[in-house]
This record gives structure tokens, C-alpha cells and sequence, in this order.
């Protein structure tokens, strides 16, 4: 499992790595989305709002909704479901090798845009820095999650509308975890309950996805 | 059909049993020493929950694994696990507002960001979702199967909203009918009227659960005659010199 899971995570940041999507779209739609966010705060509160946290998880909420819809449209591509099939490659494997990229993608993106919050909103960089590891874990879970909801929402005429319907839901509590313990990083507060909160969903995105992703895909 | 004494008696005893806790509640039971006339929500609100996040959610979660799990695997599960999906978007709807009465004059608002209240609202999203995915996949197989997978992984939240109120400082208060070592906190009136209002909400679901599921299957069955219809006429077509 372990196996196909490392190929299947090299395969799709193979492709993205070629493509360039990631580093000419996604990246500069989340640049946008948090300067957009700091003009719509205002400029008097932009540059010390405690908002800063939630700003920064939406923007990634949105950005992982966009890889999502980019990794299905790919896999959606004629034949490569069925080469897939064909090579009989164990489903747990395959969700653990697309959560597992689509998590580098996310970290990457995420990283950029923590960097950004500290130059456009104002965050402290010491209680950003401190931040980082729930960040990970809550964007971890977040890939995990985005994966799972990708397999139900299909690849059909209504995929791109299915999935933010069917993702958000799930994503609401990823959302207001992360951006507690955020909150908690910069400016102080209860930290372990929100890292629970963000480990939890981990295990159980990760464990839901071992478990029906195969039935997913079958179906 | 025949229809068993039970099925007959389901309807006119929920009506009788939500009148009786109507009129318990309304007419029966003293105003409450601090809450005053408001409290008398508090005999709808909880039965509503119950039969939203439990009773409901429960039975489409259970029918869903059940249809996940090959041994089990009936299009009879994948149908009640959608109508009791239906009727648990009903109740979290209705939940969410009769809480909302309450707290407006209680909490001076008619919306507070509230573990409880937010988990319980992204529940209702979790429903709406659930039916929008079902309406999406036209083939039955790859939608029972899709929709099974969504309830299962939505029923994460109804735990979160369970203990919500003792994980996190809520302004939602805590368990109201039992403490946490099963002591009553509430009795006479109060509490027969509470027990009552939970049996015909109870029973309300059943029926409305049953009445839908005939629904469904009548269009079922229309839809596979009006196939069968147009599979004849095409035939007959064919055959025409």
C-alpha cells in the first residue's frame, strides 16, 4: 500500500510539476485572494486584524477546492481510470498517493501564503513560525478530506458544483480548528484542543479514505 | 394492501400524542422561575434534536453502512437511508429555528457562533449536500453507493455536536433532562410533558419515514413502467412495415 502510494503521490506532482499549474495559477489566485481579503477588511484593520488567521484559512480552502477540481479533471481524462483499474493498484494505496500530493501542493502554497499574511497582514512572525506545525497537520487533513470528496462528487457534468457543496460541509471544522489554533499561536489561548480537533480529522479523513475510496472509484 | 393494525394506528396516535404535548405544554406546566413562558419552547426544541441528529441521521447512517456492507446490500436501504436523510433536513431546519426563538430573547440574539449551534448548522449543510448528491448521479448503483459514502463520513459531525457542549465553554447549556452521573434534573409535570413530546416526535419521524418511503417507491415503480411504456412503443416502431 505504502508502495502504490509513493507512486501514485511522484505520478501526480509529476504532472503538476510539468504542468506549472500550481506555480503560475493556483499560487497567484491565493496571492490575490489575501490581498483582496486585506482590502476588504479595510485599510485601518488590515494591517492588524485579528481576522488575519481566518483570512488565511479561507484563501486555502478555496485553493484546495481548485486542486481538487484540477485533480479530478486529470484523472477524468479518457483512459486514465481505466490504465489505473487495469493495473490493479490497491485504492487504499492510490487515495493515501493522491492525499499525500495533493498535502506537498498545499504546504507549498501554504507556506507562500503564510509568508504572505506576515508582509500584507500584519501577523507576528514569531507566533506565525509557532503556527506552522497545526498549519501542516490542519492542511494535511484538508488534502485527505479534498481527496475523499473529490472520489464522491465523481467526474461528471456536475462535479464542479458537487464539490464545493459536498466539501464544504466537511472542510467548516478543519476551517474554524486551524483558525483557533492560529488565533491561539499569535495572540494566546487554549492550544490543545484545536490540535486534537486537527489530529482527529486527520485520522479520520485518512481512515474513511483507506476504507471507501475503493468503492468510490468502483463505483 | 393490507395494511397491519399498527401501520392504521400510527397515524392518529402521533397526531394524539403531539396535541397531548401541545397541551401539556402549553397549558399544563407553570411558566419556569427564571425562564418564565419561554421554557415551554424547551418542550419541542430538545424532541426535535433528538429526532434530527439521532433518530434520523441514525437511520440514514445505519441503512448507508448497511448498504455498503455486500451481505446487506438492498436498494431498500439506499431508499430509507434518503427518505430518513429528507426528514432529518426538516428537523435540523426546525431545531435551528425553535433554538433560534428561544435565544433571541434569552440571548439577546437570534444567532450566536456557538459550538453547538455552528456543528448543528454544518450538519444541516451535511443533509442538503447529501440530497444535492443524490439528485446529481442518475445511475441508481454508482448514487447509492456515492450517497452511503457521504452519510457516513457527515455522521463524523453528530458526536461533535453530542459532546460539544462539554468540550468547549458553550453558551448553549449543557445536558438539560439528565446529569452526567443519569441523575433526573427536571420532574412532575416538566418532565412527563418533556417524555411525551420525544415519544410523538418520535413517532412523527416513523410515520413520516414510512409515508415517504411509499413515496418513493411509487416513483420508482412509475418510472420504471414509463420505461417499460416507451421500450414498447419503440419496439412496436421497429416492428411497423
Amino acid at each position: 500500500m505504502i508502495r502504490v502510494a509513493l507512486l501514485v503521490a511522484a505520478k501526480d506532482l509529476r504532472v503538476e510539476g510539468r504542468s506549472r499549474v500550481l506555480l503560475w495559477q493556483v499560487v497567484p489566485f491565493g496571492v490575490v485572494a489575501l490581498v483582496l481579503a486585506g482590502l476588504a477588511l479595510g485599510p485601518d484593520q488590515a494591517g492588524r486584524s485579528s481576522a488575519a488567521p481566518g483570512m488565511f484559512y479561507l484563501v486555502m480552502l478555496f485553493v484546495t477546492l481548485l486542486m481538487v477540481a484540477r485533480s479530478r479533471a486529470i484523472d477524468a481524462r479518457a483512459g486514465t481510470r481505466d490504465s489505473v483499474a487495469t493495473l490493479g493498484l490497491d485504492p487504499a494505496g492510490v487515495f493515501l498517493g493522491k492525499s499525500l500530493a495533493l498535502a506537498i501542493e498545499l504546504w507549498a502554497t501554504g507556506a507562500l501564503l503564510l509568508a504572505g499574511t506576515v508582509v500584507v497582514l500584519h501577523t507576528g512572525l514569531s507566533g506565525t513560525l509557532s503556527a506552522a506545525p497545526n498549519v501542516a497537520i490542519t492542511l494535511g487533513a484538508l488534502a485527505a478530506a479534498g481527496v475523499l470528496h473529490g472520489a464522491l462528487s465523481g467526474s461528471g457534468e456536475g462535479a464542479a458544483t458537487l464539490l464545493p457543496m459536498l466539501s464544504l460541509p466537511a472542510f467548516a471544522p478543519l476551517l474554524i480548528a486551524g483558525e483557533r489554533a492560529y488565533s491561539a499561536a499569535l495572540y494566546g489561548g487554549a492550544l490543545w484542543e484545536w490540535w486534537t480537533i486537527s489530529l482527529v480529522a486527520l485520522a479520520a479523513y485518512v481512515g474513511l479514505g483507506v476504507l471507501l475510496y475503493g468503492v468510490l472509484e468502483e463505483s | 394492501m393490507m395494511k397491519s393494525l399498527a401501520t392504521r394506528l400510527l397515524g392518529p396516535l402521533t397526531l394524539v400524542l403531539l396535541a397531548l404535548s401541545f397541551w401539556l405544554g402549553l397549558w399544563v406546566t407553570p411558566p419556569d422561575r427564571v425562564q418564565g413562558d419561554l421554557v415551554r419552547l424547551v418542550y419541542v426544541h430538545p424532541a426535535m434534536a433528538w429526532v434530527a441528529l439521532y433518530v434520523s441521521f441514525g437511520t440514514a447512517t445505519i441503512a448507508s453502512a448497511l448498504y455498503l456492507w455486500k451481505r446487506t446490500r438492498s436498494a431498500t436501504l439506499d431508499r430509507v437511508a434518503a427518505c430518513a436523510m429528507e426528514v432529518s433536513a426538516v428537523f435540523i431546519a426546525l431545531t435551528l429555528i425553535t433554538g433560534s426563538i428561544w435565544g433571541r430573547p434569552t440571548w439577546g440574539v437570534w444567532w450566536a457562533w456557538d459550538a453547538r449551534l455552528t456543528s448543528t448548522a454544518i450538519l444541516g449543510v451535511f443533509a442538503l449536500a447529501y440530497l444535492a448528491l443524490r439528485r446529481a448521479i442518475e445511475d441508481p448503483s454508482a448514487r447509492a453507493t456515492r450517497s452511503a459514502v457521504f452519510a457516513i463520513v457527515a455522521a463524523i459531525n453528530v458526536p461533535i455536536i453530542h459532546f460539544s457542549v462539554l468540550w468547549w465553554k458553550t453558551l448553549h447549556q449543557g445536558a438539560t433532562v439528565f446529569t452526567a452521573n443519569r441523575t433526573l434534573l427536571i420532574h412532575g409535570s416538566q418532565a412527563w410533558t418533556l417524555l411525551v413530546s420525544f415519544v410523538a416526535f418520535t413517532l412523527l419521524f416513523v410515520w413520516l419515514l414510512r409515508a415517504r418511503y411509499r413515496l418513493e417507491i411509487a416513483r420508482d415503480t412509475g418510472r420504471q413502467s414509463a420505461l417499460h411504456d416507451a421500450l414498447e412503443a419503440r419496439r412496436r416502431e421497429g416492428a411497423r412495415p
